[in-house]
């Protein structure tokens, strides 16, 4: 099976101070892989690096994209990188408000990649947004509010339909669910596995949260001053951690 | 004459504008940025239009100027008698004589021809700017063809209207590649846009210039089951009867009633002279 997502050697540097080096992972599709780390330690240069956000030093992100199979999304062009991450990719961002048009309705919000990918009729649209806000357990009659009008879990999962609405193959998440109170949280990564599970997405979480992890990702990579020092199976890495870094990191959580 | 050089520009400006025009006709639609200069009158008064007809005018030319289709309004006195007195062209108030016309936010109901140049006035030239901010974004957007915002615009307006509502400014895409507010014409304008005229849009604040080549493809963007409709009043003209031009409406007095009369001025008055009549014309004649 050829992987997704093919990661070669990414570099990124600020100046002479790393970012983050020598990172290199597959991602086979349905797979779910978590990063975490610290803070600084180099887990959300490396996630922008990657969905093209920042342009890393050297390395390739090679995708396997449905028309041309696997092509480096580094070097290609900016407008088919863009198409990219309007169709095949997503990303969701920490703050809901990064990530949505917070002047757009609901409904609008959700629409822009259908239209961006050429959609134009009304009905349709209204139609894919208002299944979509039912997919991630917002009332139909918000569909005109505009999200400033949210809460901020339900920002959260209007920026994840909002993402999710043209069936991309591969989602970046960065904390998704950070500064959202644990009942929130728990709903929202419930909802996430099973959206998961269900389109058969590939996705790559970027988080400090262990439990998230635990829950959602297949694989488990920890970053710590910009390098990965340990990767497996996310049961494997957790339950049995080697380096003295996870240890301390596993060791870090409180048991409640 | 005056101790001005011909139309207030001096002649290097000028010829940096016709650089940014003749840019402008060879890619229609695409922004053109240009060095606006200070103008003797305020910004949103027109300084882009007039630094464009300035850059346009011959001494031979015929020049008319209109503010929202009216000869007689301030906007279109206080820059006809400036290039009356800049550049000693002569000056009209029919459609037909003009061999430039300047104008704000109206196209003239008579047809225009192919010996004619149409100058508009524009206050915001780039139409993402509400939904958009950073002109670095917009910039890339027009770059790489990413237009499905503008379509988060109508969708907007349907789901809170029921309809699109954008009466003016209305966006329209040019030979099918670079979206452009045509200026805040009303929307009833827009088929008008493909023309045997030549437009030029000129920015003063924002320091850009368009162009439309005649006979140049122009589409108002909307959706399918949504489709583009020039709206106008549903009503004749109450002066002179007209059923095809586009109206404003005069409110009369404190009890409700109203007229409605051409924007149009020139082509409402010779209309007139022609021996049309509608509902309150004999009175005003």
């Amino acid at each position: 099976m050829t992987p997704l997502l093919q990661v070669k050697n990414i570099k990124k540097f600020y100046g002479s101070r790393i970012g983050c080096t020598d990172v290199t992972f597959d991602l086979y599709p349905g797979e779910v892989m978590g990063i975490v780390g610290e803070s600084g330690s180099g887990k959300s240069t490396l996630l922008n690096s990657l969905a093209g956000h920042l342009a890393p030093d050297c390395g390739e992100v090679v995708f396997d994209t449905r028309a041309d199979g696997p092509v480096d999304t580094v070097t290609m062009s900016e407008a088919e990188r863009r198409m990219l991450s309007r169709t095949d990719w997503a990303f969701v961002h920490q703050h809901a408000r990064d990530g949505l048009r917070m002047s757009v309705s609901a409904g609008g919000n959700i629409g822009e990649r259908l239209m961006a990918v050429g959609d134009r009729h009304y009905g349709s649209i209204r139609e894919r947004a208002a299944d979509w806000l039912g997919r991630v357990e917002i009332s139909e009659n918000r569909i005109d509010d505009r999200p400033s009008a949210f809460s901020g879990g339900m920002q959260q999962r209007l920026q994840i339909a909002r993402n999710l609405v043209t069936g991309p193959r591969l989602v970046f998440m960065d904390e998704p669910t950070g500064g959202l109170d644990v009942s929130v949280q728990a709903r929202l990564l419930d909802l996430l596995r099973g959206l998961v599970r269900e389109m058969g997405l590939s996705a790559i979480i970027v988080t400090h949260d262990l439990a998230v992890v635990r829950l959602l990702a297949d694989r488990l990579m920890v970053m710590k001053d910009g390098r990965v020092v340990e990767t497996g199976l996310t049961d494997q890495v957790l339950d049995d951690p080697q380096h003295s870094y996870t240890q301390l990191l596993v060791s870090s959580v409180l048991q409640v | 004459m005056s101790d001005y050089n011909f139309a207030y520009l001096d002649e290097q400006t000028k010829r940096m504008i016709r650089r940014s025009i003749l840019k402008g006709l060879a890619v229609p639609g695409y922004q053109v940025p240009f060095a606006s200069r200070e103008m003797p009158m305020p910004y949103g008064w027109g300084t882009g239009g007039v630094q464009v007809s300035a850059a346009t005018l011959t001494p031979d030319d015929t020049l008319k100027v209109i503010d929202q289709g009216a000869d007689d309004t301030t906007n279109a006195v206080s820059i006809r008698k400036f290039f009356e007195k800049t550049a000693g062209v002569d000056t009209t108030e029919e459609t037909a004589e003009a061999s430039v016309i300047q104008t704000r936010h109206r196209i003239p109901e008579a047809e225009l021809t192919e010996d004619q140049i149409l100058v508009y006035q524009v206050p915001i030239p780039e139409p993402l700017r509400f939904l958009e901010p950073r002109e670095t974004e917009t910039r890339k957007m027009h770059a790489l063809e990413e237009y499905g915002l503008m379509h988060v615009k109508l969708y907007e307006d349907i789901s809170q209207h029921g309809a699109i509502a954008t009466a003016y400014a209305y966006p329209v895409k040019v030979e099918g590649r670079y979206v452009m507010d045509p200026s805040p014409i009303p929307k009833f304008d827009n088929p008008k846009m493909e023309m045997a005229a030549i437009q030029l849009f000129g920015a003063g604040r924002e320091q850009r210039i368009y162009a439309l080549p005649p006979y140049t493809q122009v589409v108002s963007l909307d959706f399918e089951d949504y489709p583009f409709e020039a709206s106008k009043a549903d009503h004749p003209c109450d002066l002179c009867g007209a059923e095809d031009s586009y109206l404003d409406e005069v409110i009369l007095d404190d009890a409700g009633s109203r007229m409605f009369v051409c924007s149009d001025t020139d082509y409402c008055r010779s209309r007139c002279e022609a021996g049309h009549s509608g509902r309150l014309g004999e009175e005003a004649a």
